[in-house]
C-alpha cells in the first residue's frame, strides 16, 4: 500500500493537470451501470468532492488509506456508500463509484509511454484498491444498520398492547413467539398497566402458531409480573393444537386464568372488574 | 443509619420506601413496623415502592417477611406501585411473593384493605349470630 514518496509530486501533477478529463470520463463510466437513477449532475458534484479529497490526501505523501491524511475521503466514501445502500443499490453499483476512476486514469495513462509514469499509476491504483474494500465495507455496515432498524420496528410494530374497555388491556399475539418477542411484550404490557392503570390483562395468543417450554414460561413470567403489579393476568386463545403441546410437555399454568377465546377473557376480566353484561331484551309490539 | 418511616391514617399504616435500601434499613424497617402494627393496632399495611427501581432477592423477601409478620398481628398487606422493571426483576429471581396482595398504586391499595376490612367485619357478624346467616340492612 505504500510507495516511494518520490512518486508523490508527480502524481499529484498528474491528476491536477487533468482533472477535467478524468472527473468527466469518470461520471460517465458510473452512469453506466446506474442507468439514469442518478442524474450526471449530482453524480458529477460527488466526483468532483471525492477528487478534490483524494488529491489533497495524495499531496501529504501518505499512501495508507488508514492514515489521518485520508479521514476527509473515507469519510466522503462513507457517506456515498451510505446513501447508495439505503436506495438500494447493488454493492458492485456502489464500488464502481471508485473502480471507474482506476480505469479513467489507466485510460489517460495508456497513451504515455513514460515508465516511472506508469509505475506512479500502478501505486495509485492500490490506493483505489483499498479505498473500494472501504466503500464495501461501509455499504455492507449500513445495510446491516437498515435489517436491525427493521427488525426493530417489525418488533415494535406485532405488539400492539389496546385496551378493550375500561380498566381491560390486551395484547393480541401474531406469529412465532420468540424469547426476545415476548420479552418485548412483558415490557410493554407492564409499562402500559402502569400508565393506564387497568387491573385486568389479556393475552391473546390466537394468532401463534407454536409454543415450546421456553415460550410458555415467558409467557407465565409475563402473568406473574402482572401479578406482582397489582393487576391480573387472563391467557386467551390457545389454539387445540397448542393445548395438546402444553399438556404434553408438561407446562402446568397452575393458578392462571386461561380462556378459550379472547371473548370469553374479556368477559371475565369485565365481571372481575365489577362490570357486567346483560342482553337486553327485545319486545316486539306489532 | 436512614429509616424508613412509617405513617398511619386511619387503621392503616403506610411505609412509603423513598429510598436506595440497604439490608441494614430493611432490618429496621421490619422492627419498626412490627412495633407500631402492635401499638396502633392497625388492620392494613400498605408498602409503596413506586420510588423502588432496584431491588434483590433480600428486598423481594422482604415483602413476604413483612406480609407473613403483619399476619400474625392480623393486618393485611398490600405491596403498590411496583415498576415494571422491578416486576420482571423479582420474576426473573424466581419470588412471585404469593401470599403478598399487590396494587398499582395507592390509591387502589387503599380500596383493596377497605374492601378486606368490611369482608372481615362480615365474617365476624356471621360468626356473631347463631344461626350462621349474615344480616344485611337494604
Amino acid at each position: 500500500m505504500t510507495t516511494e514518496t518520490g512518486n508523490v509530486d508527480g502524481m499529484v501533477a498528474l491528476l491536477r493537470a487533468n482533472t477535467e478529463t478524468l472527473i468527466e470520463r469518470w461520471v460517465s463510466l458510473i452512469s453506466v451501470p446506474l442507468r439514469g437513477r442518478l442524474s450526471e449532475a449530482e453524480l458529477a458534484r460527488e466526483c468532483r468532492e471525492l477528487f478534490a479529497a483524494l488529491v489533497a490526501a495524495v499531496e501529504t505523501g501518505s499512501r495508507n488509506t488508514q492514515e489521518s491524511a485520508f479521514t476527509d475521503v473515507r469519510a466522503l466514501l462513507e457517506d456515498l456508500s451510505r446513501s447508495r445502500a439505503r436506495l438500494g443499490f447493488t454493492p458492485s453499483e456502489t464500488a464502481v463509484g471508485v473502480f471507474a476512476l482506476r480505469q479513467a486514469l489507466f485510460e489517460l495513462a495508456s497513451g504515455d509511454d513514460d515508465a516511472s509514469r506508469l509505475r506512479e499509476v500502478m501505486g495509485f491504483s492500490l490506493l483505489l484498491d483499498s479505498l473500494g474494500l472501504w466503500t464495501f465495507e461501509s455499504y455492507a455496515k449500513a445495510r446491516e444498520e437498515v435489517i436491525s432498524e427493521q427488525a426493530e420496528q417489525l418488533l415494535e410494530l406485532t405488539t400492539p398492547v389496546v385496551r378493550l374497555w375500561d380498566g381491560v388491556l390486551a395484547v393480541p399475539l401474531v406469529g412465532t413467539l420468540d424469547s426476545e418477542r415476548t420479552q418485548v411484550v412483558m415490557e410493554k404490557l407492564l409499562e402500559a398497566l402502569v400508565e393506564t392503570g387497568a387491573e385486568q390483562a389479556i393475552v391473546d395468543i390466537t394468532g401463534v402458531l407454536a409454543v415450546d417450554t421456553q415460550v410458555a414460561q415467558h409467557l407465565l413470567k409475563t402473568v406473574m409480573a402482572a401479578r406482582l403489579m397489582g393487576a391480573e393476568c387472563t391467557i386467551s386463545g390457545i389454539r387445540p393444537q397448542i393445548a395438546q403441546t402444553i399438556v404434553q410437555l408438561g407446562i402446568e399454568f397452575g393458578d392462571i386464568t386461561t380462556k378459550a377465546t379472547l371473548a370469553d377473557a374479556l368477559l371475565h376480566a369485565m365481571r372481575r372488574s365489577g362490570v357486567d353484561v346483560v342482553r337486553k331484551r327485545v319486545t316486539r309490539t306489532n | 443509619m436512614d429509616r424508613v418511616p412509617i405513617l398511619k391514617i386511619g387503621d392503616v399504616l403506610l411505609v412509603s420506601i423513598q429510598l436506595d435500601l440497604q439490608d441494614q434499613t430493611v432490618l429496621a424497617l421490619q422492627e419498626d413496623l412490627a412495633e407500631q402494627i402492635t401499638r396502633t393496632g392497625a388492620h392494613g399495611v400498605i408498602i409503596d415502592i413506586s420510588a423502588v427501581e432496584i431491588v434483590d432477592s433480600f428486598i423481594g423477601r422482604m415483602f413476604a417477611t413483612i406480609a407473613s409478620m403483619s399476619r400474625l398481628f392480623d393486618a393485611d398487606t398490600v405491596v403498590v406501585g411496583m415498576r415494571p422493571a422491578v416486576a420482571i426483576t423479582l420474576v426473573e429471581l424466581g419470588l412471585t411473593l404469593g401470599n403478598v396482595r399487590t396494587a398499582l398504586d395507592l390509591e387502589k391499595g387503599l380500596s383493596i384493605l377497605r374492601r378486606s376490612a368490611a369482608d372481615r367485619l362480615l365474617s365476624e357478624e356471621i360468626e356473631d349470630s347463631d344461626d350462621g346467616t349474615v344480616r344485611t340492612e337494604s
